[in-house]
């Protein structure tokens, strides 16, 4: 199967070219692909962390009285 | 009257897709760079998907950024630095967002021919018919001192291609 292709526009003269990827680019690549997404992972359970935290945070003023109004005021 | 905004380049994406879009021999005579980009990645699995950008193919650690995200429900902050690969640029829309819709993108590079690093100011607005969808502002740093002549805008690679009737449009802007 043909590698995907990259668009490349020489600015200089206006071409734009349809080339194949070669092998090593497309290695790559994914390589690339990989480390971002276990990056991306690590990011995603850090938003989750967070935001169930922001949960719990704000049950507990809610024990200690404040009103959803006043809690939204404090923390958004 | 002054010709400040001048298109450089638009590419369209055709019906193969493309796995990257480079603009190479940038012109040194502006002072800053302006990328529109509508887009749309090819892949599944998600209604949006991260872009990279790298500039004079550059591989190293040299990029960093702080963004802020909204996704239709929650806010969110964050960092990223390091290589081309691990410093997102934007997001565009991907297969599981509404059919034929595409994200809007803008990447304003400011005195890219100089020797200091580059700041680049950045926003982005994924389109899609329910409730997730991002809009992702970003300030972009490139600690490089070389002048850019060449940019590459990927998708996350092995989610996908760009797909056909993505565009990117490359102006380059003058101060005076």
């Amino acid at each position: 199967m043909a590698n995907p292709t990259k668009l490349v526009v020489d600015c200089s003269t206006g071409i734009t070219e349809e080339i194949e990827l070669t092998d090593a680019e497309v290695a790559q690549m994914q390589a690339d692909a990989e480390t971002y997404a276990a990056k991306k992972a690590t990011e995603d359970a850090a938003k989750e962390e967070a935001e169930a935290k922001k949960v719990s945070g704000k049950a507990k003023l809610k024990a200690l009285g404040l009103t959803d109004a006043e809690i939204e005021a404090l923390v958004g | 009257m002054a010709n400040t905004f001048v298109k450089i380049s638009t590419v369209t994406v055709g019906s193969g897709g493309a796995a990257t879009i480079a603009f190479t021999s940038i012109p040194q005579t502006y002072t800053d760079l302006k990328i529109v980009l509508s887009t749309r990645s090819t892949s599944g699995a998600a209604v949006a998907r991260v872009i990279r950008m790298k500039i004079n193919n550059l591989t190293t650690s040299i990029y960093s950024h702080r963004a802020l995200e909204a996704d239709g429900s929650t806010v969110y902050s964050f960092t990223e630095t390091g290589t081309d690969s691990a410093v997102r640029i934007g997001l565009t829309n991907a297969s599981s967002a509404t059919a034929s819709t595409f994200s809007s993108g803008e990447i304003y590079i400011a005195n890219y021919t100089s020797a200091n690093s580059k700041s680049v100011s950045v926003d982005f607005a994924t389109e899609n018919d329910a409730t997730t969808a991002y809009l992702e502002c970003l300030g972009y740093l490139v600690a490089t001192s070389a002048a850019i002549t060449d940019l590459t805008i990927t998708p996350e690679a092995l989610a996908g291609n760009f797909a056909q009737y993505s565009t990117a449009t490359l102006y380059g802007i003058k101060s005076s």
